[in-house]
């Protein structure tokens, strides 16, 4: 008979239970604490070596916090706390990007691949909802571009089409959300070749969180938020203007392009001010949200109370 | 009788603080940096919310009352509505002042651009005048059937309520479309006693009555 040795962790080493089982509440205590000092970050980063970008804001960014536990992902619920609730059960390997469509070398892209497809680097950028909320994120990826130009778009690709992962399975709330999924967005050719739009794979020098999208997604700081797509697994170049989710449900509220415009109102309610995530007071809303020294040749002669 | 009025009088004061209890745990939360990302919406929709839900319990009061069979029901009423109005009033200013800063050129802009605000100011400036006249003195100097056809607005204000609701939501319905559901049924239960009441009067006025059963709740009022 096997005689076991009595533990040698003392007794006070055990963490009590109670301590034990608050350690979520301990922990979003503590964040919701450095939220407010500004020490908020994770303490393991886990790229290094990331490169700054000219793009990047200087604004405070918006607590690692914050930036985690409010947004919209309807695919886990339609309430903002639901994503970082549910978005647990979203398997982020493998995964594969399929690179398709009007394309010389149409290619399916693994993850790991992509992470390590470009230089990654950190961009700071403001990032505006149609809701009129607003926060200021540390991204991390590189310009969508890179991706593309690797596949070789021919001369007949004048748009991308965007779509995102749907699995019922582990998105078991996806049949509440009252939109058409999968989730599908698109941008010009034009826009996609931007710098700016970047294919984010972190944020706050992590990986992406479930909830924020994992393990890759659009981000397009000078459109309202719902443009900037999450858990891509396509991405296909077509001749013509593909379909995006929201101008589906209601093309008389959401436009294809949805570039934020302050003198555009929402019809159900004003964009010319935002509440900046934290803020007591809302700020006004900058006309693509403040990057229009990088963007606003693209739309020169269009008409945007029509295109908006 | 004076049993249940002592027993009534006893249940008042824990009813109240119950009826209070949504807008302490807010408090609560607020001063313990509980409200979420974002405070402001988490006021506008928690005090939204109960609103909507004082103003339907305040209209299963009379239902449940005829089906119960406890007429002292009645006397949770009026603190019930109040509690509704208490709740739209904090709604309200939430959105006048923490939303627009009691900024007067842009809440007109939205209250005539905008239909879900158009709603919602409709259901509030519909309760406001119950809750204005909710004492003994108004039912007196209205009198008792003008006063009870002026808090038939409380039927708009709900509906006002749940159609404000409806329209706000972006693709997610299924909370409005519970409570107008709900508020259906209260509707449609009085629709059908006042159909009830009307043919047993008319029986009664016939000079039928006699020992045929009245129908509906009238029985047990």
């Amino acid at each position: 008979m096997l005689i076991r040795k009595p533990s040698s962790i003392r007794s006070s080493e055990i963490t009590p239970r109670g301590v034990y089982l608050n350690r979520r509440q301990l922990l979003s205590g503590a964040a919701a604490l450095g939220a407010f000092s500004g020490l908020a970050r994770p303490a393991l980063a886990k790229f290094d070596g990331l490169a700054k970008s000219k793009y990047s804001t200087t604004e405070p960014e918006t607590p690692y916090q914050v930036v985690t536990s409010y947004n919209n992902y309807y695919e886990f619920g339609t309430a903002k706390d639901q994503p970082a609730k549910y978005a647990g059960t979203l398997r982020t390997r493998p995964w594969t990007v399929s690179v398709e469509g009007e394309v010389a070398k149409p290619r399916v892209f693994d993850i790991d691949e992509i992470l390590k497809l470009a230089p990654l680097e950190e961009r700071i950028y403001r990032h505006r909802c149609v809701e009129g909320w607003s926060i200021v994120v540390p991204w991390v990826g590189y310009s969508l571009s890179e991706i593309l130009k690797r596949v070789e778009p021919t001369s007949e690709a004048k748009f991308v089409a965007f779509q995102s992962l749907y699995d019922r399975k582990q998105m078991p709330q996806g049949v509440y959300a009252g939109i058409q999924l999968p989730y599908v967005e698109g941008l010009r050719m034009d826009e996609a070749m931007n710098p700016l739009a970047l294919l984010c794979v972190g944020l706050y020098g992590d990986v992406l969180p479930n909830q924020d999208g994992a393990p890759v997604r659009m981000v397009l700081p000078w459109k309202y938020g719902f443009k900037s797509i999450k858990s891509i697994v396509k991405i296909r170049l077509v001749k013509k203007q593909p379909p995006s989710t929201w101008n589906i449900e209601n093309s008389h509220e959401y436009g294809f392009y949805s570039n934020v415009n302050p003198s555009v109102d929402h019809p159900r309610w004003s964009q010319a001010t935002e509440r900046r995530l934290g803020d007591f007071f809302k700020r006004p809303t900058q006309m693509f949200n403040g990057y229009g020294n990088e963007v606003a040749q693209m739309y020169a002669g269009m008409d945007l109370r029509k295109y908006f | 009788m004076a049993k249940t009025n002592r027993f009534i009088a006893w249940l008042k004061p824990p009813a109240f603080l119950l009826c209070l209890a949504p807008a302490l745990w807010l408090i609560w939360r607020g001063l313990h940096q509980d409200l979420g990302a974002n405070p402001v919406e988490t006021i506008t929709h928690a005090t939204g919310d109960w609103t909507i839900r004082f103003l339907l319990i305040t209209l299963s009061v009379t239902p449940l009352r005829f089906v119960t069979g406890r007429a002292e029901l009645i006397r949770f009423r009026r603190m019930l509505g109040l509690f509704a109005f208490f709740y739209g009033t904090l709604h309200l200013f939430t959105y006048l002042w923490l939303d627009q800063f009691f900024n007067v050129a842009s809440i007109g802009k939205d209250i005539l651009k905008r239909p879900f605000i158009t709603a919602g100011m409709t259901a509030f400036a519909c309760m406001a005048p119950l809750a204005a006249t909710s004492t003994a003195g108004w039912i007196r100097r209205l009198g008792g059937k003008n006063w009870q056809r002026l808090h038939r607005l409380i039927y708009v204000s709900a509906s006002a309520g749940v159609v404000h609701y409806y329209w706000l939501v972006k693709s997610d319905v299924r909370l409005p479309v519970m409570y107008g559901g709900i508020l259906a049924v209260l509707l449609l239960w009085r629709v059908k006693k006042n159909f009830d009441d009307r043919r047993a009067a008319a029986r009664r006025a016939a000079g039928r009555s006699g020992a045929v059963a009245v129908a509906g709740g009238s029985r047990t009022s």
